[in-house]
């Protein structure tokens, strides 16, 4: 029989799901001996009552949350691509773009996103704006770096062939860039949540788009702390759920001959 | 049909097959260098002026000490390097020639150089594909390309799936499946064993006999060199330039009786003598000219 550190399915999915469920067990156990009151620590059984009592209401917060975060993400991917093949297609405009979507990436998004609130009207517009300004840069510069990265002895049989522009972007370069760009699209997924969070936060609105920024913002001000972590692990489990499902479309789509995604052999 | 019964049936079959033409100085100038020379950006001069005519049929080794722009002059020739000065003749014209009434020219590169994503037929179907050629057109060709090169059950592998040989092979299919009439090998084989090596040489020399190509092919091998080719330029460094021809006159195709025969060490003798005194030659004579990538 294998060892069960050699089992694949443990090494991948048992073994978190073990460390996750010790981490709980000694946080109740904990909470539970010293009796720490729930309005200054939960434990995890409170709450999941929370959870389970709240649901409804926290739903619909992470259905705005998650509006703005798929928003953001779609306006990333789409935009953040075009500029990276604008970028590749001339130095020029790469030299003369580039610099303003590096002030785009260090300014901390808290600074800029009262301002952003106040220029744009609608708030979900306001907030989508807000998080693709955090998401783009991945996009924009691992897109940049794949389109560049293209095997120059493969170019070269590509220009020996006289082969197009066209033909040498759909067969080589956006083939050679995939990589980069579902890498970039890991990190964008994630930082469109941070972005839709951070947003909401600064911009504090309540009413029917309330997103889970502002529940745990009322929560803290209500001392309901189970209700605050509740939601908490809403926006940590959609945080995993976008990671998986860009881990799993990165599988797709290079599991059969990029490196970064083929099974080990032992 | 496995690969070994495949090599044999390829050289059985270019056995059988009359030699491409009567002499080789009487057949046409495929390409001429003509006082070609390449100085890069930086300043590295890696090629003196270069005069050099190949002839339809013939194979042709360019041999000699690392930096002495054996690749630069191939690049030249496949028009990837535009010469500093001099000029290159394609069948007696510019390069628009090539591609024109059935004249080819296919390179296969140092690495396999293979889309990894693609699978072997795929690869193999690219210049094709570039070339716009409809689908049913294309399938046939790059199956009789695999099969000649012996991978025609590879077709629906990844690269990744094969050995370093069989990429190699699936390069040179990919390079024949466009019927070439030139094809330009630059140290196709460096990077294997000598086994796997030999048996592509074996390969290779039975192909281009069979299919009357002019090759010019680039190595660091003495044996190879002696092995596959109809005449070797000995090449010197500092600057790249030719320093001596050596004329293989044996018949085609070739096997392991050449391979083994004392004309064969003889030859391989006299080829080692001329890179020797061609790195004398090179020393000393102007700055170091790294070889261009």
């Amino acid at each position: 029989m294998r060892p069960l550190i050699r089992n694949e399915w443990f090494v991948r999915v048992a073994a978190p799901l073990l460390v996750g469920a010790l981490v709980l067990a000694v946080w109740q156990l904990a909470c539970q001996t010293y009796e720490v009151p729930a309005y200054l620590f939960p434990t995890p059984t409170d709450i999941a009552a929370k959870l389970a009592s709240d649901l409804p209401g926290l739903l619909g917060a992470l259905w705005s949350t998650l509006k703005v975060t798929f928003m953001a993400f779609a306006i990333a991917v789409i935009a953040g691509t075009a500029l990276a093949f604008l970028f590749t297609q001339s130095r020029i405009i790469e030299f003369s773009l580039l610099p303003y979507a590096v002030i785009l990436q260090v300014t901390p998004i808290a600074a800029v996103a009262p301002l952003i609130i106040i220029l744009v009207k609608d708030t979900t517009a306001a907030l989508t704006i807000c998080a693709a300004v955090i998401a783009i840069f991945p996009i924009i510069s691992n897109t940049t770096i794949g389109l560049k990265s293209v095997d120059p002895s493969l170019a070269n049989y590509f220009r020996m062939n006289k082969a197009g522009r066209l033909q040498t972007l759909v067969r080589l370069r956006i083939p050679s860039a995939l990589p980069f760009f579902l890498a970039g699209l890991r990190i964008s997924s994630g930082l469109a949540l941070i972005g839709a969070v951070v947003a909401e936060f600064v911009a504090g609105t309540g009413g029917r788009s309330a997103g889970l920024a502002y529940e745990i913002l009322q929560s803290s001000f209500q001392l309901d702390i189970p209700r605050m972590f509740a939601a908490l692990f809403l926006i940590t489990a959609t945080g995993v759920i976008l990671f998986l499902a860009m881990a799993g479309l990165s599988n797709l789509l290079l599991g059969h001959w990029h490196e970064s995604a083929l099974k080990v052999e032992q | 049909m496995g690969p070994a019964s495949q090599r044999a049936a390829l050289v059985q079959a270019a056995a059988a097959k009359p030699p491409p033409g009567p002499e080789p100085h009487l057949q046409p100038p495929v390409v001429e260098v003509l006082s070609a020379e390449k100085s890069f950006a930086n300043g590295t001069r890696a090629l003196a002026p270069i005069d050099l005519t190949v002839r339809a049929g013939e194979f042709l080794t360019l041999i000699g000490p690392s930096g002495c722009g054996k690749s630069t002059l191939l690049k030249l020739i496949a028009n990837l390097y535009e010469p500093t000065d001099g000029r290159i003749n394609w069948w007696r014209g510019d390069f628009r020639k090539v591609g024109q009434d059935g004249r080819r020219l296919a390179f296969v590169f140092q690495d396999p150089t293979l889309m990894p994503w693609a699978r072997v037929a795929t690869n193999v179907r690219l210049p094709l594909d570039l070339e716009r050629v409809p689908k049913p057109q294309a399938t046939p060709r790059v199956a009789a390309a695999l099969e000649q090169v012996g991978l025609g059950h590879a077709a629906r592998s990844f690269p990744r799936q094969l050995s370093g040989g069989m990429r190699m092979r699936v390069s040179i299919a990919r390079a024949l499946v466009t019927e070439p009439n030139l094809l330009l090998m630059d140290e196709p084989f460096g990077a294997l064993d000598e086994f796997t090596r030999n048996k592509l040489d074996d390969d290779l020399v039975a192909l281009s006999w069979e299919r009357k190509l002019t090759t010019i092919f680039v190595t660091h091998s003495i044996y190879e060199a002696v092995f596959l080719s109809t005449r070797i330029v000995v090449m010197a460094a500092n600057p790249g330039r030719v320093f001596r021809e050596v004329v293989i006159d044996e018949p085609m195709p070739r096997g392991d009786d050449f391979r083994t025969s004392s004309r064969f060490a003889d030859l391989c003798r006299e080829l080692s003598a001329a890179l020797t005194d061609a790195s004398i030659a090179s020393q000393g004579k102007g700055a170091k000219t790294p070889c261009a990538r």
